[in-house]
């Protein structure tokens, strides 16, 4: 299933309502002043970002301002710069064996489903996964991972809930290595950013994986919750400053979320966008596609007029 | 509005310039600093006007947008923050910026509810509670939350209630925190939720409890199926208060999710989760005034016992980024022991203030949290750039004192060349470590010495009321 249809689904609801408006003040004549004010409303209303929506209509002041445009060659504007921003992840090479993965977050954004819909995936494409329950904090986090882990066929590594999550991560490596697995996905308990004591744990994590090979992990995923608003600026801030994110998996979006905000800031710290969770399903994770991403934003208003 | 210009002026500018970073720090600067400069010039001007406000209130839109705060709510407040600030006389004694902060603040209040809501658990028994929202919002935690605090706070004998049939392991979290705290969980595997609701109202009657917490599973509010259930589940249990559990750092998504909610279930109350974060919380502002319905209870942390009841006015200066000068005094108040600030007292008006005492005050001063997080909660302090200040700095001062034994650390005088390196093998450090925590420490006491002499000067009343802990202002005024 495409990528589009499925995020289209959700978003259909508040867009038409959005893109109507946006028509009426894109067709009144010269850009003023206004205009890109109300536009901007329209983009954040949208959950485009704040950012993003700045960047946008600063895009069309630019080159816009007092002039006459019809909708088409406003959009065109906005698109390009929407273009501009966004960039398709570099393909995922699975070469290194084991592939380890490490997913992190804040609570609630989606790591353990993430993982259980990745192992799916790379089970499907003849990979050997294996899962470490790194999630020892939370109750019964394992208990949800293990359903995971069996849906996707996928193996599991595991310890007593409350043990060392490094103990865990460090016997899985040993475990991928050991049973020869292609992949390692490696889940986190979810943490706020700006706790402390738990960003060092997860150092600390790192730092006892790499006993094994100085190279892993090789990626770091962040995990963010496409309802999220503003804050997920702070988060992938404060996340990479202590880890070099390799990716960023937005979730959730088969709602009304566009997961605008994750917009600006993937591309400020260019950090791909990785993978777009649409639905509880086991295979509702689709790698992260720019040009359907930025059709879904502005399919309404193209297909206009 | 300093912060805005170059924001924008360097937006377009992002792809040769990419130091992006920047941009956005300067962006998140404070809402009160930049309505300061912007109304410096309105002094003396005579009253607040339509032309003079223009630009604060165009500061005070981008704030509330960047706090999620969403974009109709954003709206119809600066239209009312306009119409209040219109014809008023700038007044000489404060700044028209601290003026119109004054009315935003006011009216902030006003929407948050102003006053604090307390559950009135009368009415039938048992007293149910339902938790319904988005995956991953938090309802389970704080449905063991809520639970606990009942039992402590109200003397209830609570029920708990896994009704999530649809996550994976949904149902052994709930078994497992409701066993770390003691309270009973009713469950019936991965049944009918509307059928486990009923049969688990049922149970509670058979088993006297008083309270009833039903934990639902998360589900979008676009989702008509699993949002029918939870009507039928409300029509057949027919709960006291319905918790509508948002994370605090949804965004724009709010207005939609919330009313959605709230015109399929007429919730009654709204549980703001991860409130420990660093979001700003607008969309708690975004909830309120779309469906009414007030704020209950905070989570503050991934412990159960990290709950507290809403309190709006504090959430407004959040909003603002004012700080939150009342939360700082209470976490002070729950750390510092009333009978040790009575001896510091005495300690420094006597000057005999030691090293042993520092390394106690550096000791509840971390108890406190975080030294940073503190500090954001002090108006003004907020702007600094806080991300600089290293944490570590502390620890090493307190390995330092650590590794004297207690006579040195009575009579410092005494730590000469031998004794130094000792300490700073002792502690991991240097000795240039060791000779700043002394001179810090001499620097301080020679601070004190002054307070001392002045207080006694003063009959010791000046330093008296200074050093009142915060409890025993509490004692004189009842």
């Amino acid at each position: 299933m495409g990528f589009l249809s499925l995020i289209k689904g959700g978003l259909s609801k508040t867009r038409s309502a959005l893109l109507n408006e946006f028509k009426g003040i894109v067709g009144a004549g010269k850009i003023t002043d206004e205009t890109l004010e109300t536009l901007e409303e329209h983009l954040i209303k949208a959950d485009v970002g704040v950012e993003a929506a700045f960047i946008l209509t600063d895009a069309l002041r630019e080159e816009a301002l007092g002039k006459s445009l019809t909708n088409e060659e406003v959009i065109s504007i906005m698109r390009s710069e929407a273009e501009r921003l966004l960039s398709n992840p570099p393909p995922l090479e699975l070469k290194n064996s084991p592939h380890v993965i490490l997913i992190i977050g804040v609570n609630g954004a989606g790591k353990t489903t993430t993982i259980g819909k990745l192992a799916a995936r790379f089970k499907k494409e003849g990979k050997k996964v294996l899962i470490a329950a790194g999630d020892t904090f939370r109750a019964a986090a394992i208990d949800q991972l293990e359903v995971w882990a069996e849906r996707a066929g996928a193996e599991l590594v595991k310890h007593q809930e409350a043990s060392d999550p490094a103990a865990v991560a460090y016997d899985a490596c040993a475990a991928a290595k050991a049973r020869g697995s292609d992949v390692l996905l490696i889940d986190t308990a979810g943490r706020l950013h700006n706790k402390d004591h738990l960003m060092e744990e997860l150092k600390k994590m790192v730092r006892v994986i790499q006993k094994h090979d100085p190279s892993y992990p090789h990626d770091i995923w962040l995990v963010i919750d496409g309802n999220t608003g503003q804050n997920t600026i702070s988060q992938t801030k404060v996340f990479h400053q202590s880890f070099p994110l390799t990716g960023l998996v937005v979730t959730k979006l088969d709602g009304t979320a566009r997961g605008g905000s994750v917009l600006s800031i993937s591309s400020s710290l260019q950090i791909p966008i990785r993978w777009i969770g649409v639905g509880e399903q086991i295979d509702q994770l689709v790698p992260f596609e720019k040009e359907e991403y930025i059709e879904a934003l502005f399919e309404d208003a193209l297909s206009s007029d | 509005m300093k912060g805005a210009l170059i924001f924008r002026r360097g937006a377009s500018n992002y792809h040769k310039n990419k130091n992006f970073l920047l941009y956005y720090t300067i962006m998140f600067s404070q809402l009160t600093d930049s309505l300061e400069s912007t109304l410096k010039k309105l002094r003396g001007q005579g009253t607040l006007s339509e032309d003079n406000i223009a630009e604060s209130l165009r500061e005070v839109r981008r704030a509330f947008l960047e706090a999620d705060v969403s974009f109709n709510v954003t709206r119809d407040f600066v239209n009312a923050v306009k119409e209040k600030a219109l014809g008023e006389e700038v007044l000489l004694s404060v700044s028209p910026g601290q003026q119109i902060v004054k009315i935003i603040n006011d009216e902030l209040t006003e929407i948050m509810g102003g006053t604090v809501k307390e559950i009135e658990l009368g009415g039938a028994s048992p007293f149910g509670i339902m938790m319904v929202g988005l995956q991953g919002a938090g309802k389970t935690t704080f449905a063991g939350k809520i639970a606990l605090y009942m039992r402590s706070k109200k003397k209830k004998k609570p029920l708990l209630v896994a009704a999530d049939v649809y996550r994976p392991a949904a149902i052994k979290q709930l078994q497992v925190l409701g066993k770390s705290l003691g309270i009973p969980v009713y469950e019936e595997g991965q049944g009918n939720p509307v059928e486990i609701i009923k049969n688990a109202k049922q149970y509670a009657i058979d088993n006297g409890h008083d309270l009833v917490i039903y934990d639902t599973a998360g589900r979008l509010q676009i989702d008509d199926t699993l949002m029918l259930e939870l009507e039928q589940a409300r029509d057949a249990v027919k709960p006291h208060e319905i918790f509508f559990v948002a994370d605090a750092m949804i965004g724009q998504e709010a207005v939609s999710v919330a009313e959605t909610f709230y015109q399929k279930l007429q919730f009654t109350g709204v549980c703001l989760s991860k409130m420990d974060g660093d979001t700003r919380g607008g969309a708690a502002l975004s909830i309120k005034k779309i469906t009414g319905v007030p704020v209950v209870f905070v989570g503050l942390g991934e412990k159960p016992s990290e709950i507290d009841l809403f309190h709006p006015d504090r959430m407004a200066s959040r909003i603002l980024g004012m700080g939150d000068v009342v939360s700082l005094v209470e976490k002070a108040q729950s750390v510092i022991e009333e009978k040790d600030a009575k001896d510091l007292k005495k300690k420094i008006l006597n000057n005999t203030f030691d090293l042993n005492d520092f390394l106690k005050q550096l000791r509840t001063i971390k108890k406190m949290g975080r030294i940073k997080d503190l500090l954001k909660l002090i108006p003004g302090l907020n702007k600094l750039p806080l991300d600089q200040f290293d944490e570590k700095e502390l620890v090493y001062v307190e390995a330092v004192l650590s590794s004297m034994t207690p006579k040195e650390r009575k009579h410092p005088k005494i730590i000469e060349g031998s004794r130094k390196k000792r300490i700073a093998a002792g502690s991991g450090t240097t000795v240039q470590r060791v000779n700043q925590v002394l001179t810090q420490f001499t620097s301080m006491k020679a601070m004190f010495k002054g307070i001392g002499g002045m207080a006694k000067k003063n009959s010791g009343s000046t330093v008296g009321s200074n050093y009142t802990p915060p409890k025993q202002k509490r004692k004189k005024r009842r």
